[in-house]
């Protein structure tokens, strides 16, 4: 649960690694961990974005956005999370599909990776498709050039790659190749449209939830999503799911519940850090 | 005069967490303690799913030896202050009292409950493993709800060196993140786990048996035998339409929000909780009780249980409704809900109910609930919570290879030995049985603790039988 190496990918974004033998020896791609970083601290998710059964380490991605993220991402080399549980989720099924286009929006480029990676270990041609707000927010890109055939990004402000969405470039790539399977992660908005554009070209995509959840092992049932017309639990029955059956606009609700109260936190957590300065 | 228990005051208790009754003084339990007419075929004793020596204990205790009564409980019952608490002695021992029968049988529950705070105020001397008893063998026990840590305690004081690894972050199972705080106080959770570790038992949190480590990894890393107690968790939904609007809750996320992640103080606790002003509580077991005085105390304005069946029918303890209207909770019987409907944000606004009325008796031996036609109104609501029961949670079962389900999906044992399918890994408890009561729980994570014990006797000496 120690942190032995700290980086600072972008702006608000840092990848941990943490010393998780248990969870390494385990670990798959689309597997996640909850974590509390201490006393008192709320059951965070995070994407297993890298692992090594061997070190016994793995690797989070950690975007500071809510008070508890912005503190994890305060942590030190050296520091320990109290909690740690996982591998937690269904693993993705890795196969030998032909090519497959990974497309990733902003933090969603963490939990790709890894299915990427088993992709082309696999055999697979990888063809990753990267967007992000702006250039300095595009995280892990040579992790996913060392395993891409192909590498495209995109950028809403036109800082890199192509200026506006990356369901754009999605677009490109599936109009001039056969593509056997789309793989996207990234904000409910972007999967929701790169599951429309999959669908245009029928091809299969794949997308990776991220619920609000608690125990993240089936027994609060807070992560619950709705799939192929039926509930489903993030937490035990995905977070990988076939993306022409999840409704989309339900998570994007669901989503917004407790923001007043993640309002409240972070204004208090910024009261106290501006009084200690 | 069966004596009672002084309570918080309903006007006052419904707005805070603290525990609602306040247990015997020392005079009223010698008072109720002098009730009990130590009969000597004491049908309490075979109410009880522990068999405790109830005659007995209440004898020392009225002798004004409260250690001695309370290690007579300890003999049978690792947990008294919890079962003093939670078990429902008015359908077991209390039941089957013979004062009971020509009017108010003896308070055993409020006197157990007396023994074991008496022990916990007054540093009584706790069972230890003598040390004699040498290191008989590694037993696993996964879950660390009433079953595991009954089977631990009994365990380990037969000599068996024990862990008892946990999911959760924090030790207790549906004592610590089910029950709320003003009906069982966390310190004590925490003392008696804190006892189980004093005997030897090693604690593991955060270890999710099945994902984590295997069962197999068990017996390869040196374990003899493992008891499975990880009881029924799954929550049920009504499987209605709007169930997953905003402001939906299962009672297993409501009541974790509070109990566990401890909400009720959100923001020193980062974990929030959203309450409305008008709470619905679907369902009418102890868990619908919980859920309903918890969210009273949250400040909701009007909460309502609202229920398909009439108040006969009801499955939580009487005393739990009893304390639910006391608080302010109304009733809605005979009231099921249809269809929940939510605003363009997805916030739930409105549950549509169906009267119902009461036809012939079901295969649960109870009246089953027709619906009256053209009967639905509707009840605006901003929270609902759905406390309709709990199924097995498949994770543990679908990572083991070789383990035998039932019909409905719960381990199947044999009820001699408690075994499952596979040889030496043993359950108990509601992932057994489905969800029932703490005390039935214990009762099994006790059986299986002998279970286990003749099973590794047997297995490590051959040549003796």
């Amino acid at each position: 649960m120690k942190i032995i190496d700290k980086k600072q990918l972008a702006p608000e974004i840092m990848q941990f690694l943490v010393e998780a033998p248990l969870i390494a020896k385990k670990a798959q791609p689309g597997h996640f961990i909850i974590l509390r970083h201490r006393e008192n601290g709320e059951r965070i998710p995070l994407t297993i974005a890298d692992f090594d059964r061997e070190k016994g380490t793995i690797t989070l991605v950690c975007q500071g956005i809510g008070k508890s993220t912005r503190e994890i991402n305060q942590m030190q080399v050296g520091d320990s999370f109290i909690d740690l549980l996982g591998p937690l989720g269904k693993a993705y099924p890795i196969k030998k599909l032909g090519t497959v286009v990974c497309v990733a929006g902003g933090l969603g480029v963490a939990p790709l990776y890894p299915k990427a990676k088993a992709l082309y270990e696999a055999g697979n041609k990888v063809i990753s498709l990267i967007g992000a707000q702006r250039k300095e927010m595009l995280i892990m890109t040579e992790e996913m050039a060392a395993i891409s055939a192909e590498m495209h990004f995109s950028t809403d402000d036109g800082s890199f790659g192509h200026h506006g969405f990356i369901t754009e470039p999605l677009r490109a790539v599936l109009a001039r190749e056969k593509v056997d399977e789309v793989v996207a992660v990234g904000p409910v908005p972007m999967m929701a449209s790169a599951v429309k554009v999959a669908q245009e070209f029928n091809v299969p995509v794949v997308v990776s939830l991220n619920a609000l959840m608690i125990d993240g092992t089936g027994m609060c049932g807070g992560c619950r999503v709705t799939v192929g017309g039926e509930t489903k639990f993030c937490c035990v029955d995905g977070p990988t799911f076939d993306g022409a059956t999840v409704d989309f606009q339900e998570i994007l609700m669901r989503q917004r519940y407790y923001r007043d109260q993640e309002e409240e936190a972070i204004h208090r957590c910024k009261l106290e850090e501006a009084e200690q300065q | 005069m069966r004596q009672q228990m002084p309570k918080q005051d309903p006007e006052i208790r419904r707005r805070n967490f603290d525990e609602v009754a306040h247990g015997f003084t020392a005079e009223q339990a010698l008072a109720e303690a002098k009730r009990c007419l130590n009969c000597k075929k004491p049908l309490c004793v075979q109410g009880c799913p522990v068999e405790i020596q109830i005659p007995q204990f209440i004898t020392l205790l009225l002798e004004g030896k409260p250690d001695a009564a309370l290690a007579k409980i300890k003999e049978k019952n690792s947990l008294p202050a919890i079962c003093g608490r939670v078990c429902p002695q008015e359908n077991q021992c209390e039941k089957q009292c013979i004062l009971g029968r020509k009017g108010e049988s003896v308070a055993i529950g409020a006197l157990e409950r007396y023994c074991a705070d008496w022990g916990r105020a007054n540093e009584a001397v706790e069972p230890t493993c003598a040390p004699s008893c040498a290191v008989k063998g590694k037993v696993a026990v996964v879950g660390s709800g009433p079953a595991g840590l009954t089977a631990a305690a009994d365990l380990a004081l037969m000599g068996y060196k024990v862990t008892l690894f946990e999911s959760l972050h924090a030790t207790g199972g549906v004592l610590r993140y089910g029950i709320p705080e003003f009906r069982l106080p966390k310190t004590i959770v925490d003392y008696e786990v804190g006892n189980l570790e004093k005997l030897g038992v090693e604690i593991q949190t955060n270890v999710l048996i099945g994902k984590t480590i295997t069962i197999d990894e068990l017996f390869a890393t040196g374990y003899e035998a493992v008891f499975i107690g990880t009881g029924a968790g799954l929550p049920y939904f009504l499987q209605i339409p709007g169930e997953n609007l905003n402001g939906v809750y299962s009672a297993n996320e409501f009541l974790t929000r509070v109990n566990l992640m401890k909400a009720y103080l959100f923001p020193e606790h980062d974990t929030p909780i959203r309450i409305g002003k008008r709470v619905a509580v679907v369902g009418a077991g102890n868990v619908a009780m919980d859920s309903a005085r918890t969210a009273l105390r949250l400040g909701a304005e009007t909460v309502s249980i609202v229920y398909r069946r009439s108040r006969e029918e009801m499955p939580a303890r009487l005393e739990e409704i009893e304390n639910a209207e006391e608080e302010g909770v109304e009733f809605r019987l005979l009231t099921n809900p249809v269809r929940l409907e939510g605003d363009e944000n997805g916030n739930l606004t409105t549950m549509i109910c169906q009267k119902m009325s009461l036809g012939e008796p079901d295969a649960s031996g109870r009246r089953r609930p027709v619906p009256i036609p053209g009967s639905e109104e509707a009840l605006p609501v901003d929270t609902v919570i759905v406390a309709v029961g709990q199924g097995p949670n498949p994770i543990l079962l679908q990572g083991t290879a070789g383990l035998n389900l039932n019909k409905r999906g719960y381990i199947e044992v044999d009820p001699e030995t408690m075994m499952t399918s596979i040889p030496g890994v043993f359950a108990g408890g509601d992932i057994v049985t489905g969800a029932a009561t703490v005390i039935a729980a214990m009762g099994a994570g006790k059986k299986a603790a002998r279970a286990v014990d003749q099973y590794l006797t047997a297995k490590n000496n051959p040549a003796k039988e």
